[in-house]
């Protein structure tokens, strides 16, 4: 039930909606969870409808980085 | 290979060649250790995420990964369903997510059963959708199954705040994941050596509320995500605490989980519920472990609308192995009812039902 998806926001309604991309599949979500911090273009993570972060990329490419400079193999 | 499910950057949480890299830097560590280890999650999803890619298979002998209480549809009380069932019977519209559907309560009767019967049981994705449907039908009582761990419950918090249709009601069973952990830790038989933190609930209530656990109980602690790259590091940043000696809570699941969550949904969770001792199927009652509504929100309750109370003397039918499945104390292989009477087609127990359940995703993944 914790399910959730990556979307990227694709038109703002109005301060509460937004209309998202889904991998192809366009939604509109409810935005009130997050600070007024959405832009056009962000990817966000969305449970039953509702964006419950903004996904920070540059976070998650210090992680996968270190591990992609290893060299093991 | 362009996935369009993650920003163009993220592919990477899907390579192959690194993968390989984290796999390596697990099995050196684990050689390190060198004793048998238990970790465990306590999330559904992350044990999709486990069966589903095979991470067990890629393991060292001896590593093991169990999952723990992470399934909010296997735990939800079977009086749950049966109140749904007796508010559906009353006359009014049930709306709810889709894995409730097929729960069964304590007498084998689910939803599904039940609207085959005439009743008018819907199912949605969103909270926003049983607002509709109480717009669309002010001439009858909507009730919203508030069912779900913290990931779940801003939703119908955030719903609530802003004034719905008189017409809806919440028959709220949110339960807390904390407060399980906390009863797993203070058995002092349990076997634990670390566990990986729910990474969607951690995306609202963020780190802080797990810091008790490595502090009193010295367990290493990781947040991890859902891609098998995720959880691969939330291991294998658990191996480097133990080889440490360290226990601490981390991170691996930053693009999304902050410290101190979401800040928002938080505040209105904290407006909406009160904590209160809970009921978990097939375990019991489990201090402070539930969300009922708070004073001021006490008109939206679907449990006041109840003619006849409900009770039940069972959570599961005899032998059913559901409540030490979800401690991760038995293997579904160990349960007599397992692929005999208990199968995807014609579950019996709740973990057999949800595709968050331990049960059926050992059979869709990993059983043969």
């Amino acid at each position: 039930m914790c399910l959730s998806v990556v979307a990227k926001i694709i038109e703002f309604i109005d301060q509460t909606q937004a209309k998202v991309d889904i991998n192809g599949v366009t939604k509109i979500i409810t935005i009130s969870l997050l600070k007024n911090e959405l832009e056009l273009n962000d990817w966000v993570l969305i449970h039953t409808g509702f964006a419950i972060a903004k996904i920070d990329e540059s976070k998650a490419m210090e992680i996968i980085n270190a591990y992609d400079k290893i060299d093991n193999l | 290979m362009r996935f369009k499910d993650t920003s163009p950057k993220l592919d990477k949480f899907r390579s192959r060649k690194i993968a390989k890299k984290i796999l390596h830097s697990i099995h050196i560590s684990y050689a390190k250790i060198n004793r048998n280890l238990k970790l465990m999650h306590v999330c559904g999803t992350h044990e999709t995420t486990v069966a589903k890619s095979g991470i067990r298979s890629l393991l060292p002998n001896g590593l093991e990964i169990i999952s723990g209480p992470g399934c909010p549809v296997c735990i939800c009380p079977s009086e749950h369903i049966s109140a749904a069932i007796q508010l559906a019977k009353q006359g009014a519209i049930i709306v709810t997510f889709g894995d409730m559907f097929k729960v069964p309560d304590s007498e084998l009767i689910t939803l599904s059963n039940t609207k085959s019967n005439g009743y008018d049981i819907r199912i949605v994705y969103s909270i926003n959708d049983a607002v509709k449907i109480a717009n669309n039908n002010s001439n009858k009582k909507i009730i919203w199954l508030g069912v779900g761990f913290e990931t779940t419950a801003p939703m119908t918090a955030f719903t609530l705040i802003n004034n719905p249709p008189t017409n809806f009601f919440v028959l709220s069973d949110f339960r807390l994941v904390p407060p399980a952990m906390e009863l797993l830790l203070s058995d002092p038989k349990h076997d634990l050596d670390g566990f990986v933190l729910p990474g969607h609930v951690s995306t609202i209530i963020g780190t802080k509320d797990y810091d008790q656990f490595p502090e009193k109980y010295n367990i290493p602690c990781v947040v991890g995500g859902f891609d098998a790259l995720d959880f691969l590091i939330a291991i294998d940043m658990i191996l480097k605490q133990i080889i440490r000696g360290d226990s601490i809570v981390e991170n691996a699941y930053p693009r999304v989980v902050k410290a101190e969550g979401n800040t928002i949904a938080l505040k209105m969770m904290n407006k909406v519920f009160k904590v209160v001792d809970a009921k978990w199927r097939g375990i019991g009652i489990i201090k402070k472990s539930g969300f009922e509504l708070s004073e001021r929100f006490v008109k939206y309750d679907a449990k006041a609308l109840l003619l006849e109370p409900i009770k039940s003397d069972r959570d599961l039918i005899k032998g059913c192995l559901c409540g030490n499945v979800i401690l991760g104390k038995a293997v579904p292989q160990s349960c007599p009812h397992f692929l005999k009477k208990c199968t995807p087609e014609t579950p019996i127990g709740p973990c057999m039902v949800s595709d968050e359940g331990t049960c059926r995703i050992r059979v869709l993944y990993e059983e043969k």
